[in-house]
């Protein structure tokens, strides 16, 4: 009665064999290896073709490689060490990278698992390390929801005039307060035709007629609905942003994600140089582009103090003064692209803008009407602004396609087309929540996670075998299994592996013991009660089943509760305590017991079970 | 090997209300601790930047403070972490300052003193913002613990079995804040997830009892509550020790060598453990008794079970 049929034992080699095979991986180590991914959104990466290239690039340079690698984002070359690996990567930025003002590729850096072809390609791969075990930088950024409300307002402002002026509505003034735009008109027929003439037009806003004094106003919000989409495509914008910022930093593997509604979570694996990357990332830049108060003597006056209403005073790049309107005409959104080239004509250096539709309108309108004037494009970071250039308007623009030129070396004009490019960030965000952990501490890490866990088990089967005898041994060797089911399914899932999550693992053993102990003393208890040895472990077995099943129950909704609220280090911890209790269930009830029956089962005459001293009170 | 040789039930029961009594008073030092001194949160709660850094040589705290202060960190805290040659640094969010930018200016405050240069390990920064969420997620984590278990052992087992040990284990959980408190150990959210780990932990314990307590009223006929409730406890009592023993183990492996980043989860883990053991098998039962748990309960259940079987 104590054998198992053939498939059970069948499906505990099977999915011992598949837990070895997906624990194999985490032993074989990193090798060190330079990955190129695309830095361009407009750029898809062939990974054929890039293979080809990597190949042939460093067969050039006549640097031997350990392998190339391919996947959907990314082509990575191993080297035999990190001499290599830098010089590789030297040629290899050469070779992708022939404008090193203008990378279209990222050649960085990156470890590669040693493990065998045939491993990594059924996708068997080592542990993902989070960060506090591999060192980098990790940022919590908040994006500014408001504010990319109030932006989309100010730019309704501008769009309302230039309605309004289209239609030839007359109307007292646009300005706006607070969440709303108020539209002041003389007379209310003006009012009614201007209602229905925004309501034909948009949408997005919600109109409610009043009247100020003397004047009838109209205020117009933003819907609910409007106001949504705003800050969904606020925080996308931001994360593409965050892309292409990131690409700069030539980081292996980043992780840029949402997180919430209003949140997005930055992690750069091995970067040490934390003050490069704040200073990208923090560079809550928004670009605006709004017309030059060139008045005569407008600046002066401004400069002595008195600045004319609805103009503010701001510093060109190269420190000379600048007065520029409050009203803004376009905003970063409207832009598509910047890339810097020349202009056409005198091959000076130039910035080529591209505008979406609703951009290349209002330009064109815009342009037209301002000939011979001056346009100031300005980068607002945290609040302050800044004008990265001011050029004079020669003529009308249309079709989307700018080019700003004049006074450029094409340096400044690779620069300010990054800027302008990588300052488009729909919302401003902040920093909330900053972590770095140096590679030093991240190994010592690993290796104090490490050592806890050995030296703890090492404990735990040498008493369990003292205590139990062979059953303990069952027990230990049910343990072990445990743990490399655990590794095995972690690696398998890819899920992030913490020293909280390690401290987890530790965990987990400790109270997966808790299962064959409890079936161990219920076999010692059977024989006490003078139970045949077969009997007894069946029984035993049997009898146990309830108690660790409702064990593992209560403390599986403890784990669940640690996943569901818990964020950083708790979520790490949570994901393995729960999937470390899956495993136990199954290497206590399955493997040890396939164990003893494999040891046990077969033998009819069974007289005694090495499970230990078994005492019995006299009666 | 045996370490257990019980000859007859030990009558844990005859003790009830001392131990009723004992846990009460500590229950009530815990919470007066808890009030009077609060608990010792980190940066993860309250917000602020934490830097560890580290020296080739043991430098001058004295000369450290004052370097930040002249930065305008007068209310920094500087103290040796781990070894003399490291050094944690916590400076709390103020209104005004770009506090993102905190670790850079330290960075180069520090570096710029005579004498050994700093080597940056880890920074840590939180915004204000972020602590008041984990305080809430926390307390949220904590209730869905609560409701599930007790939801669980209701339908499992009794009522009476739920309520009970979910006072027993929410008194472990006070008991090792109150630990917390006195101690003005560092609350961090490792310590967090081990006490609420700790939660379902000893639950488990409580359960282990009741499956005894129900199958001896099923079992044996004739027992009063309090004697069926000995039996179960004497008879798993050999279990418990070795399990918990087993854990404290491992987790004992923790605190020696994890280091300081798992020294409190593992503390906090130990005082759940020592804990969980007290008050599952003493305080739990003898709530179970209190409730009113009778044999008749049991038969409903048990005809229960059969129909679910079938």
């Amino acid at each position: 009665m104590n054998r198992y049929p053939l498939w059970k034992n069948l499906l505990i080699g099977i999915v011992m064999l598949w837990g070895l095979i997906y624990t194999l991986p985490n032993f074989y180590g990193e090798v060190p290896a330079v990955q190129v991914s695309s830095g361009k959104a407009t750029l898809k990466l062939d990974a054929g073709a890039t293979t080809k290239r990597l190949e042939e690039s460093l067969a050039a340079a006549g640097i031997q490689h350990d392998g190339l690698f391919a996947d959907l984002t990314s082509v990575r070359a191993r080297f035999r060490d990190t001499d290599t690996q830098l010089k590789a990567k030297d040629a290899i930025e050469k070779a992708f990278n022939p404008n090193a003002a203008d990378p279209s590729y990222v050649v960085a850096l990156n470890l590669l698992s040693a493990s065998p072809q045939w491993l990594t390609s059924i996708h068997a791969l080592p542990m993902y390390l989070g960060l506090d075990l591999r060192g980098g930088v990790h940022f919590l950024l908040q994006v500014d929801m408001k504010g990319a409300v109030t932006k989309r307002l100010d730019a309704t402002t501008g769009d309302l005039r230039t309605l309004l002026r289209d239609k030839n509505v007359r109307h007292a003034g646009i300005t706006r307060e607070g969440q709303s735009v108020v539209v002041k008109f003389r007379d209310v027929e003006t009012q009614a035709r201007a209602k229905s003439v925004i309501s034909a037009s948009t949408n997005d806003l919600q109109l409610v007629e009043g009247t100020e004094g003397a004047d009838f106003k109209l205020s117009a919000t933003l819907t609910p609905m409007a106001q949504k989409t705003i800050q969904e495509f606020a925080i996308k914008q931001n994360i593409t942003t965050l892309h292409n910022r990131i690409n700069e930093l030539g980081v292996a593997e980043p992780v840029i994600q949402q997180q919430g509604l209003d949140r997005i979570v930055v992690q750069l694996p091995g970067v040490q140089d934390v003050a490069k990357a704040k200073d990208i990332l923090g560079r809550t830049a928004t670009l605006e582009i709004r017309m030059v108060d060139d008045t005569p003597g407008a600046l002066e006056s401004a400069m002595q103090g008195s600045i004319p209403p609805g103009t503010e005073l701001y510093s060109e790049r190269g420190g000379s003064p600048l007065l520029v309107k409050k009203q803004v005409v376009l905003t970063g959104e409207r832009l598509t692209d910047a890339q810097p080239g020349f202009d056409g004509q005198n091959h000076e250096p130039a910035v080529h803008l591209t505008l979406d539709s609703a951009g290349a309108r209002i330009f064109k309108d815009v342009t037209r009407e301002n000939i011979n004037k001056r346009m100031a494009i300005l980068l607002i970071e945290k609040g302050k602004g800044e004008v990265v250039t001011a050029p004079v308007i020669r003529g009308e623009i249309g079709g989307g396609r700018v080019q700003i030129s004049g006074r450029m070396s094409s340096e400044e004009a690779t620069d300010t087309a990054l800027l302008l490019r990588a300052g488009s960030l729909a919302a401003p965000m902040e920093i909330i929540e900053e972590r770095t952990i140096g590679p030093s501490l991240g190994a010592e890490n690993i290796s104090k996670g490490f050592h806890s866990t050995l030296w703890g088990f090492v404990a735990i089967g040498v008493f369990m075998c003292a205590y139990y005898m062979l059953f303990g041994l069952v027990s230990v060797i049910a343990l072990a299994s445990n743990l490399l089911l655990l590794v095995a399914l972690l690696s398998l899932l890819q899920a992030t592996l913490t020293l909280p999550g390690i401290a987890a693992i530790a965990l987990t053993l400790g109270m997966a013991i808790d299962a064959n102990v409890l079936i161990n003393e219920r076999i010692r208890e059977e024989l006490r009660n003078g139970s045949s040895p077969q009997a007894a472990i069946s029984a035993g077995y049997e009898r146990a089943f309830d108690t660790i099943l409702d064990s593992n129950v209560t403390t599986l909704i403890a784990g669940i509760a640690l996943l569901v609220f818990g964020s950083g280090p708790v979520r790490g911890f949570a994901v393995v305590h729960c999937l470390g209790i899956l495993t136990s269930m199954f290497s206590a009830l399955l493997v040890s017991r396939g164990l003893v029956n494999l040891i046990y089962g077969k033998r009819r005459k069974l007289e005694k079970l090495a499970i230990g001293q078994i005492w019995k009170a006299e009666a | 090997m045996e370490f257990f040789r019980i000859r007859k039930d030990i009558p844990f029961m005859k003790h009830a209300l001392v131990f009723n009594v004992i846990s009460l008073v500590t229950f009530l030092l815990a919470v007066f601790f808890l009030a009077t001194k609060g608990l010792h949160f980190s940066v993860e709660f309250t917000g602020g930047t934490l830097m560890e850094v580290s020296y080739s040589e043991p430098p001058a705290l004295e000369k450290l403070r004052e370097a930040l202060a002249k930065e305008g960190y007068a209310d920094a805290q500087v103290q040796n972490f781990g070894s003399s040659r490291d050094v944690l640094i916590r400076l709390p969010n103020r209104d005004g300052i770009e506090t993102a930018k905190v670790s850079k200016k330290v960075i180069a405050s520090l570096g710029a003193i005579e004498g050994p240069k700093p080597e940056m390990r880890r920074v840590e920064f939180v915004g204000p913002q972020v602590g008041k969420e984990l305080a809430s997620d926390g307390a949220m984590a904590l209730l869905l613990v609560i409701g599930g278990i007790v939801l669980y052992l209701a339908m499992r087992f009794e009522w009476r079995f739920a309520v009970s040990a979910i006072i027993a284990n929410l008194h472990d959980v006070i008991i090792i804040l109150g630990f917390f408190a006195l101690f003005q150990w560092e609350f961090s959210l490792p310590v967090l997830a081990a006490t609420l780990a700790v939660l379902g932990y000893s639950v488990n314990e409580s359960v282990v009892v009741f499956d005894r307590v129900r199958e001896t009223f099923k079992k044996k006929r004739g027992l009063t509550t309090p004697e069926v409730l000995d039996h179960a406890i004497t008879s798993t009592i050999s279990r418990t020790i070795i399990t918990h023993g087993s854990t404290q183990i491992m987790v004992l492996s923790m605190l020696l060598f994890g280091g300081e980043t798992l020294y409190y989860f593992s503390l906090a883990l130990t005082i759940g453990i020592c804990f969980g053991i007290y008050s599952s098998v003493l305080v739990a039962s003898p709530l179970v008794m209190w409730l009113g748990v009778s044999r008749e309960q049991f038969m409903q259940v048990k005809k229960e079970k059969q129909e679910i079987v079938v």
